[in-house]
């Protein structure tokens, strides 16, 4: 039996049943739009965390003070260096790197009249301006020069600036932190939610060497860098471990890139959609029981056609795939009916909500287009057993 | 062709066992036309369902054209139908979606036969019914003598060797009936067994021989003279 004939007869019986197939085609379809609109959402939450990823800078470099790593030998603990604005100077001066910051962090009460909030306060460069990709509303970024200057100048986050003065207009106006009293030069334009727990809106910025004065540090928090050529990331990181290796005499310092962090949340929010789409998957179950008990109806309701198969001499193994090739079309209809919702579902999604990108994977629509698949022959191998297993003595009996 | 020897067919109902048949034994030559007729119960159709392989004897032997059929597979009894028995049925089992012509195609379609060997054979057999005019009518646009007749171009377009009805004029009107039995005897005259079961002694008086049978067992030996 060619293999057009099978489906033929297969699409010929679904036909005569419409409400029936419809209703389990139905049922498939709703099984794989849920699977492609879960898994959607879940790459659109990863693609969203990379992208804010990148609008941080992917191409950074990132020093901490004291190793986190334990090696053999010498147990963690011996003397660690402070991270000073010295050696920021001299990793400043290495060719692989654009630019570098400083950062040293506090969290102070800042005050304005009677007005006071508690606030984590960043001291760092002009510099950190580009590699955090700030935006300015009013003003501008703390004034770029000597590190070591010890200025007044204050740039407040959006919501601080909001809160502190209620309308009054910020620039050029005083506000005192713990003895310090600073002058507001500029507010950033509002970012939205940070994805790396910093809310840069609730922040404020001032030079660092008057930060580290005012916190009473002598080790920096951080020291952020952005490298030049992308591709060169690794050497970087490599040039600035020797550096401050010499500069130190030990190795006290951790290094560690953006692009390392973004690949570990990448793949933990994949396992996420992973875990989406199995969940989706129950309803795709759900939908192969349907077909299931679609099929388990039909065969007994054509017991007679059955039977007469069987008198004509039909083999028993092309009644089986008569039958299994009428759940595999039912299932793949459901399918491609599945795929249009999804697709369209996810495309409405884009439509309202642009900012937040949602997409189906690749790997979604394959792996649904193959479950609806399995979910035919699955479901469909018992019923059409049943079928090739009826007596035709007793199914021709009746009309 | 056909031969039966020491039949017996039982049911198990509940406790007891009920004989269908009973120790039937039975010949039947290449192209003869038999009737086997008697009363509601009496067998007649258990034996028919064993002579077309449909069913097999509890005890004794049935042998086809030579071949032991007990012994045979199912795949094997399969093909049997499929290529050596036509059935004619009293509720003509068309299937209502297809048209006459695609239920004539349906035992080419299962085995196997090109698109366009079933066309031209499912035409030739139509034809040889008076059908043709109507191949693309579906059941339920049809009389019933020619859904007969539809049902009877089914079980030759195979060329089978024997052509098994039960009841086929059962369902019939007198006119429509004259018409599928006078198809079915053109049939045979040219070489086909002929095989049909009924309750009605005025279609048995048209067989050359008449078989009875009566609470499973065969009522008097065959008549030459009928």
């Amino acid at each position: 039996m060619a293999f057009l004939d099978l489906l033929g007869f297969a699409l010929g019986a679904l036909r005569g049943h419409r409400l029936r197939t419809a209703l389990s085609v139905t049922g498939v379809a709703i099984g794989i739009t849920a699977v492609l609109a879960l898994t959607a959402l879940g790459e659109g939450a990863r693609r969203y965390i990379v992208d804010e990823f990148a609008t941080l800078g992917s191409n950074l470099v990132i020093v901490l003070p004291g190793k986190v790593e334990t090696t053999g030998g010498m147990p963690f603990g011996g003397v660690t260096h402070d991270l000073t604005l010295e050696d920021h100077s001299a990793l400043a001066r290495l060719g692989r790197l654009a630019r570098t910051a400083p950062i040293a962090v506090a969290t102070e009460t800042l005050r304005f009249q009677d007005l006071g909030r508690s606030v984590p306060i960043l001291g760092t460069t002009a510099d950190y301006q580009e590699i955090r990709r700030l935006r300015l509303a009013l003003g501008a970024f703390l004034p770029s020069g000597d590190p070591d200057r010890s200025g007044t100048e204050i740039v407040l986050g959006a919501k601080v600036a909001r809160e502190l003065f209620r309308g009054e207009h910020p620039l050029g106006q005083v506000v005192r932190a713990g003895p310090a009293r600073f002058r507001v030069v500029g507010v950033l334009a509002p970012r939205g939610l940070s994805m790396l727990g910093f809310d840069l809106d609730e922040a404020a910025f001032i030079p660092v060497r008057t930060a580290m004065r005012l916190f009473n540090r002598t080790s920096l928090f951080r020291i952020v860098a952005e490298v030049r050529i992308f591709a060169e990331m690794d050497q970087a990181k490599a040039d600035v471990l020797a550096l401050l290796k010499d500069r130190h005499r030990a190795e006290d310092v951790t290094v560690y890139t953006q692009d390392a962090m973004l690949a570990s949340f990448s793949a933990i929010l994949r396992a996420l959609t992973l875990s989406l789409a199995g969940i989706a998957s129950v309803s795709l179950v759900v939908a192969g029981v349907g077909i299931m008990n679609v099929m388990l109806v039909s065969v007994t309701e054509r017991r007679a056609e059955i039977g007469l198969l069987k008198a004509l001499g039909a083999p028993a193994p092309r009644i089986l795939l008569a039958f299994l090739a009428e759940a595999v079309i039912l299932a793949a209809l459901g399918g491609a009916a599945g795929l249009a919702a999804g697709a369209a579902g996810v495309g409405l999604l884009a439509f309202v909500y642009p900012e937040f990108p949602v997409a189906i994977p690749l790997w979604a629509v394959g792996a649904a287009v193959t479950l609806s698949f399995l979910v035919g022959v699955g479901f469909g191998v018992w019923p059409a057993r049943r079928a090739t297993q009826l007596d035709p003595v007793a199914a021709l009996a009746r009309r | 062709m056909i031969e039966l020897q020491g039949v017996w067919r039982t049911y198990p109902v509940g406790e007891g066992v009920v004989h269908a048949l009973r120790d039937v034994s039975l010949a039947i030559a290449p192209g003869e036309h038999v009737a086997l007729i008697g009363p509601s119960g009496s067998g007649k159709s258990t034996l028919l369902h064993i002579l077309g392989c449909l069913d097999r004897p509890s005890q004794g032997r049935y042998c086809l054209e030579g071949r032991d059929v007990g012994t045979l597979s199912e795949a094997e009894r399969s093909q049997l139908r499929r290529t050596r028995i036509g059935f004619v049925f009293q509720f003509f089992h068309l299937l209502a979606r297809l048209t006459a012509q695609g239920n004539v195609e349906l035992p080419m379609l299962f085995a196997g036969v090109p698109r366009e060997e079933r066309k031209a054979r499912a035409a030739q057999a139509l034809a040889s019914v008076g059908l043709l005019p109507r191949a693309g009518h579906r059941p339920d646009q049809l009389s019933g003598g020619e859904r007969q007749r539809v049902a009877i171009a089914r079980a030759v377009v195979m060329n089978p060797a024997m052509v098994l009805a039960d009841e086929p004029t059962g369902n019939l009107d007198r006119a429509s009936a004259q018409e599928v039995m006078g198809v079915l005897e053109a049939m045979n005259r040219q070489g086909l067994t002929l095989v049909v079961v009924t309750h009605d002694p005025v279609l048995a008086a048209r067989a050359r021989r008449v078989v009875h049978l009566s609470d499973g067992m065969l009522a008097d030996a065959p008549a030459g003279e009928a």
